[in-house]
């Protein structure tokens, strides 16, 4: 009965990206020993942030550190730690593909560019070539309920940067 | 009950027939809210169509219509879960119902109430015990009124069954619990817990018990008095009424001592500016305009599920929830939450697929009209401890078919090898 609304939802970079999550780690433990969410380290500002789908439960939790200042910062680290379903988990390895290393302009942008197909209910046609493994989550806009899943962890990332504003 | 019975049971329930996705619906989440019957929607439509009014108050015929069918409802739901009308305050919910008792319980340690709410004061070095089962609801109001009066919370476990701790329970309940809240059955693992047990253990050291109903209420025949809890919730939307509507009991010796929680219009007998006096239980719990048309509806349910039988509800049920368990049982690397074959259980299973989020389960179900919920079902504790994050649960009731559960079956069998896990 596996239907092709199926196989257009869970892509297989999809299935592919959640059984090897890149840039996941065991854990991450607390940036610094008190409340403090965001810490300086041999000159890379990192911040932290947790982010809970309370529909499910999945948690990701994404680690930036940033390199230099202002939109010209560079991704320089970059970690997440999560459980959850394929698509939060999918979502989290491709964030990790396409922001490290980039400003964080350009992470930004992608981030709009990501947010703006998704809420599109499918009507957007994703440019590969700009958004690469992320244009296989164009099939989770068609289900408004996933919607949350693919942008838990850019969430997390964008409330980490801008915790270093 | 007959395939022939189910079947005229559901063209009451106008709701499942349809197609979800190109396929015929399966309705597995009764757990989370039940379905309603037509006579349920004419009884709301009814009241508006008819006696619409504010009840105990105006002196015009409308009210007096209004208020005589909204106290016919209460006595339409006591009859039906063994209790006195007086013992049944209305609700929004099952939830309200618990902060309500959490916070008249408050509101006496605070020295609110007259001399008799003395005996529900709390304070640090008093306990309140719940268990490792419990759905949130359940478990919250209670971990706050603990904070907010300095008790201590403890907790009898969950066995690796997914059965309660008894012997555990023993050792916990102590002179110094002054209240019990448990479960009657699990939402999650679909025991039904051994409440007769365990109100001896609590009442042997003079503890209050506190029974959550919502998974029983609706699923076999309730007599709280026989029980002898000496609170009890449960939600009229799982069991075929509307939402908005909740039931509290209380032992009229009990609520007649409790100081209020909300308070406001319709609860009080004389107000000055600077004090006020209270209504007699159950309106002194009933702040505000009521729920009127909701508890109408729900006394329709009661009705509904009153003629077909509890009796035959629960042994029907029980045939489901066997049927669930054998088949996921059956299925390699599904894992069964609680108990397994054998063991008897409300009309529901939980289940963890091996390698597969339980949010993906649901949507592949839901491509095939499956409804089922997912997640952690409101009960993260009790997840934690069966060592699962969330798990994939499939409910039925009284219009579930056979056919439903094996198609539920069917399609839970393909969900491993489309995820590549089974490989």
């Amino acid at each position: 009965m596996t239907s092709s609304a199926m196989q257009q939802l869970y892509q297989q970079i999809i299935l592919d990206h959640a059984k090897s999550a890149h840039g996941a780690v065991a854990e991450l433990p607390a940036i610094s020993a008190d409340a403090a969410t965001t810490a300086t380290v041999d000159g890379v500002r990192l911040a932290q942030s947790h982010q809970v789908n309370t529909t499910c439960g999945d948690e990701v939790t994404v680690r930036v550190g940033l390199t230099g200042t202002g939109a010209d910062a560079q991704v320089d680290e970059f970690a997440w730690c999560g459980a959850g379903c394929s698509i939060s988990m999918a979502s989290a390895s491709v964030l990790n593909d396409t922001v490290r290393g980039t400003s964080v302009a350009e992470s930004e942008a992608m981030l709009d560019l990501f947010r703006e197909m998704l809420r599109s209910r499918g009507t957007i046609e994703p440019d590969e070539e700009v958004l690469g493994d992320a244009a296989a989550f164009a099939g989770v806009s068609k289900y408004p309920a996933r919607v949350k899943c693919a942008m838990l962890p850019w969430v997390a990332f964008e409330a980490a940067l801008l915790q270093l504003r | 009950m007959s395939t022939d019975e189910v079947l005229r049971i559901r063209n009451d329930f106008p709701v499942l027939h349809q197609l979800v996705n190109g396929h015929p619906l399966a309705y597995l989440d009764s757990g989370a809210t039940s379905q309603n019957p037509i006579s349920v929607m004419e009884a709301e439509q009814e009241y508006y169509e008819q006696r619409n009014a504010a009840v105990h108050r105006g002196a015009h015929t409308l009210a007096f219509a209004a208020t005589e069918v909204f106290e016919a409802a209460r006595a339409t739901v006591a009859a039906f879960v063994g209790a006195r009308e007086n013992e049944i305050v209305w609700t929004s919910n099952a939830t309200e119902g618990v902060n309500l008792v959490a916070y008249s319980f408050s509101n006496a340690s605070l020295g609110l109430g007259d001399a008799a709410s003395a005996r529900f004061r709390l304070s640090a070095g008093d306990e309140i015990v719940v268990t490792e089962m419990e759905h949130h609801s359940n478990l919250i109001p209670w971990q706050q009124l603990a904070l907010r009066t300095g008790a201590t919370l403890r907790f009898i476990p969950v066995l690796p069954d997914g059965t309660l701790d008894l012997t555990a329970a023993a050792d916990i309940l102590n002179p110094r619990t002054r209240l019990l809240a448990v479960t009657h059955a699990s939402n999650v693992v679909g025991t039904i817990n051994p409440i007769d047990d365990l109100v001896a253990l609590a009442h042997a050291v003079d503890a209050l018990v506190f029974l959550d109903a919502c998974q029983s209420a609706p699923h076999l025949a309730l007599d709280l008095a026989a029980l002898d809890v000496d609170f009890a919730v449960f939600s009229g939307h799982k069991m075929l009424g509307p939402t908005g509507i909740g039931v509290l009991y209380g032992k009229a010796d009990l609520l007649a001592d409790m100081p209020p929680f909300l308070t406001g219009g319709s609860m009080i007998t004389t107000v000055d500016m600077e004090k006020a006096e209270f209504l007699a239980p159950p309106q002194r719990f009933e702040a505000g305009t009521q729920r009127i048309s909701q508890a109408i509806a729900l006394a329709s349910a009661v009705d509904y599920l009153s003629h077909t039988g509890m009796g035959r509800i629960r042994a029907r049920e029980a045939e489901l929830g066997s049927r669930l368990v054998e088949g996921v049982s059956a299925i390699p690397g599904v894992r069964l939450l609680g108990p397994g074959v054998g063991v008897e259980r409300i009309g529901l299973a939980a289940v963890d697929v091996a390698g597969v989020h339980a949010h993906d389960v649901g949507q592949f179900l839901d491509e095939a009209g499956i409804a089922v919920r997912v997640g952690h079902h409101c009960a993260q504790p009790l997840h934690k401890k069966l060592g699962v994050t969330a798990s994939t649960r499939a409910s039925t009731y009284l219009y579930t078919t056979d056919d439903e559960v094996d198609q539920f079956l069917a399609v839970l069998a393909e969900v491993a090898p489309f995820f590549g896990v089974a490989r």
